[in-house]
């Protein structure tokens, strides 16, 4: 495929000429597509499989099923009132028979080998047993229910953060790579090392600054006590409340990506096809848009992955810090109770969250590298 | 070499940095040589003896020199000391011991507590002793009179009938308030004075006493809600920290190298299956499963590193060396070193991986504050080793202990100060020398 270079300036890949060209985009497209996803599926399987490994090295998950057996067993015979008439001798022989057909019938008395894969069953299909302590909103003490309760606020935070930081960090940085060796360029470099410090060590700063000294925002927590009635005050009080974090997470993550984004730009806006583009007297705006922009976002996509990687790790601490009610603060609140259950199904969720959030930045890198399209 | 060490020298923040590192350095050896190891950890379990002349929650000393009105102090005087007067009458059954103890009070605020120490000696009956507190402008005021067993505390700000004398105030306000005149809010500086007469029943019985009027101040770094003394976490938690920064940042970044050179080397099934182990550990949830080796096996500090380390092993590092080691694998000397037939192992540690030396050390020291973040970051969690005093301990029990809404701030400042200084530190230079040794920009 010849690239022809059109007089407005912006390098066109010749038009497709029939209907079969567009089909074989596509076509690309898709397997590219398939292919990143069944690598996705394989990884987050030995994910949750090395999760499981440790999780049992000391047969924590083991003792979870038992546990779990038991009570159920008990308690259904506790409520069962034809037995009520059995001597208790003669009900604890009889559970323990149940108890000991169920664990039989689970395989639990089986070589862990094979249990592993089992376990990893539950882990892929988010059957991740019941919660010792910790109960949802909704009073339920299934681990998925917790979990799926805590998504949301988790979401919104980092989601809006994480968009937030991108925007800012790309305009910074393309601002300053135009004006390379400006003063502005020099501080921009110079701050890089604040970005060292993570999100929940500028939490606490900020946290101290506006909330204890000014008093002008609150300490955490994600919507008002009790939480307004009408969704446009809620709205606009899960917002107050996301000012804080949102401002840590930017600081601690804002330096250092507007310095290596910049480089990118940089590193892009020597090449050889720049320097043509300049001779030939385009404007600016086109082959910052069109030369420099273009090449360089797909390797600002794959920073911008590592970014929000690095953020969904840094959730249990970050929202520990802010009180947000998410999935990083019920890790926290799980270890406090030592409610294994909710730990081990949370580290499930984040392998997800992290698959998922890798399989999108993917398929965002798919539309902005025209190599995948064309196939280079 | 000589001269990329001149140019490193060029940029200030290197010379900051290296300021800062050295003195971590000597303020680490100084907090090994100076409180050892069993002693800190002894200290920071906090037990009644060694911290019981500390105030709760005081803020550091230093705080006065920014202040008009000065905090008080902790002041700790005892029986023993050349400043008490101590008279001894004999009767007939045992003695009447009179002791004075000096008090200069020269603050301008309310001290925040007060408790007598008593220890006694005697075979049959306890000594009794009766307590008269006087302050400058002479007036007097009878405090408790009670028996005191070989060991016995008087808290005076919990005694509810001085409080009531008082005007329902306090010991450590009514008792400093000028006389007559409870609207004042500031004590009236001056020499007071405590006296304690103990009648005994034996001739061989002794009393000795100890004053502690606790101050709001109290050390250089103050203290926490268990009384214990800041400055030792805080000291302590430097050899600590750099300790597990350097650790796990050596650990990971040259297995890194190793792997990454092993990688490029054999290529084929080997390449591909270190390029998918990279990509497992990717997705692979670190701080959670971290917390959940910390929540069931162990929080030993070697047990966490150990952890960090093979986890951070297969990060990013790996990709970027692996594609230096690339081209590096096709130069001239590495035929030359294969033709006269150099085994696989030589070529990668003694020829490839000495390369990359210069790209290791930057991309190694960048990484040690993440590092040292982490272990702040467990400790916060709960997670972190249970007998040690870190920075990330302090924080911890300050946040739980509520220290923002309080306004404790010198409680949370001073270990995040110090976190601070040691990530800058080794992003300082850890960044300079990424553009010394890597000038992928130089010539733009």
């Amino acid at each position: 495929m010849i690239e022809e270079i059109t007089y407005d300036g912006t390098p066109t890949i010749s038009k497709p000429k029939t209907q079969s060209v567009a089909l074989k985009t596509l076509i690309r497209v898709t397997k590219y597509t398939a292919v990143r996803l069944l690598t996705m599926i394989t990884t987050v399987v030995v994910s949750l499989y090395i999760t499981i490994l440790i999780a049992n090295m000391g047969g924590y998950v083991d003792t979870i099923r038992i546990a779990q057996i038991r009570e159920d067993v008990n308690s259904k015979m506790a409520g069962n009132p034809a037995l009520r008439s059995l001597t208790i001798e003669q009900r604890a022989s009889m559970s323990q028979t149940q108890i000991q057909s169920r664990i039989h019938a689970l395989g639990l008395d089986r070589p862990f080998a094979i249990r592993s894969f089992n376990f990893l069953k539950n882990a892929i299909t988010l059957n991740l047993g019941r919660a010792f302590n910790m109960v949802s909103n909704s009073g339920a003490n299934s681990v998925r229910t917790i979990i799926l309760e805590r998504l949301p606020p988790t979401l919104v935070l980092f989601g809006a953060s994480d968009i937030i930081l991108f925007f800012i960090a790309l305009v910074f940085a393309l601002g300053l790579s135009r004006k390379y060796g400006s003063i502005l360029d020099k501080i921009a470099v110079a701050l890089t090392p604040l970005s060292s410090a993570p999100g929940w060590f500028y939490g606490i700063f900020i946290i101290l600054i506006f909330a204890s000294v000014l008093k002008i925002l609150p300490f955490g927590g994600m919507v008002d006590s009790p939480p307004p009635s009408s969704i446009f005050l809620y709205i606009l009080s899960l917002l107050k409340h996301m000012i804080l974090p949102v401002m840590a997470y930017t600081l601690s993550s804002i330096f250092l990506s507007i310095f290596s984004w910049r480089t990118f730009f940089l590193i892009y806006s020597s090449e050889d096809y720049v320097e043509m583009a300049k001779a030939k007297g385009l404007s600016s705006h086109a082959i910052q848009n069109n030369y420099i922009l273009r090449p360089t976002l797909p390797t600002i996509i794959t920073s911008f992955a590592l970014l929000v990687i690095g953020s969904w790790i840094g959730a249990p601490i970050f929202e520990t810090i802010f009180n947000w009610p998410g999935l990083g603060r019920a890790l926290f609140q799980a270890v406090g109770l030592f409610d294994t259950p909710v730990i081990i199904g949370e580290t499930v969720i984040f392998s997800y969250l992290l698959a998922i959030t890798v399989f999108i930045l993917d398929l965002v890198y798919a539309l902005v590298d025209p190599r995948v399209k064309v196939g280079g | 070499m000589l001269k990329s060490i001149k140019e490193i020298f060029r940029y200030p923040t290197v010379i900051i940095g290296i300021s800062i590192i050295l003195g971590l350095a000597i303020l680490s050896v100084y907090a090994v040589t100076s409180i050892p190891y069993s002693k800190a950890i002894s200290l920071w379990r906090a037990s009644e003896e060694d911290w019981y002349k500390n105030p709760k929650n005081a803020g550091p000393v230093w705080i006065n020199w920014f202040r008009k009105d000065k905090l008080p102090e902790t002041i700790d005087i005892r029986s023993a000391d050349p400043a008490a007067v101590r008279t001894v009458k004999e009767t007939t059954k045992g003695k009447v011991l009179t002791i004075i103890l000096p008090i200069n009070y020269t603050y301008d605020d309310f001290a925040d507590d007060m408790s007598l120490y008593f220890q006694s000696t005697f075979t049959e009956k306890a000594p009794f002793v009766g307590l008269t507190w006087i302050a400058p402008d002479g007036k007097e005021t009878r405090l408790g009179s009670f028996s005191i067993d070989t060991k016995y505390t008087y808290r005076i700000d919990q005694d509810q009938k001085v409080t009531r004398k008082l005007n329902n105030l306090v010991a450590t306000k009514g008792l400093f308030l000028p006389n007559g005149d409870d609207e004042t809010s500031y004590p009236l500086k001056g020499g007071y004075k405590l006296k304690i007469e103990a009648i005994t029943f034996d001739k061989l019985s002794d009393v000795s006493t100890e004053l502690v009027v606790y101050g709001k101040l109290a050390g250089w770094a103050g203290t926490d809600h268990l009384r214990r003394d800041l400055g030792v976490a805080l000291l302590w938690g430097t050899p600590i920290a750099l300790l597990f920064g350097l650790l796990a940042a050596v650990g990971t970044s040259l297995s890194q190298l190793i792997i990454a050179g092993i990688s490029a080397w054999f290529g084929g099934w080997v390449d591909t299956l270190l390029q998918r182990i990279t990509e497992v550990n990717l997705v692979l949830p670190f701080l959670p499963i971290l917390i959940m080796i910390g929540t069931f096996y162990s929080r030993s500090i070697f047990v966490i590193l150990s952890a960090v380390i093979i986890f951070s092993i297969f990060g990013q590092g790996i990709k970027t060396f692996r594609a230096v080691f690339l081209q590096v694998k096709e130069s001239p000397y590495i035929e030359a070193a294969k033709t006269y037939g150099a085994t696989d192992m030589r070529v990668i540690m003694q020829y490839m991986v000495p390369r990359l030396i210069p790209m290791l050390i930057p991309q190694f020291i960048v990484l040690v504050p993440s590092f040292v973040f982490l272990e702040a970051s467990l400790a916060i969690l709960g997670l972190g080793d249970p007998t040690l005093p870190t920075w990330g301990k302090i924080i911890q029990d300050s946040l739980s202990q509520g220290a923002l809404y309080q306004g404790w701030y010198y409680w949370v400042l001073e270990p995040s100060f110090f976190l601070m200084i040691t990530g800058l530190a080794f992003s300082f230079v850890g960044y300079a020398l990424d553009r010394v040794f890597n000038p992928r920009l130089r010539g733009q």
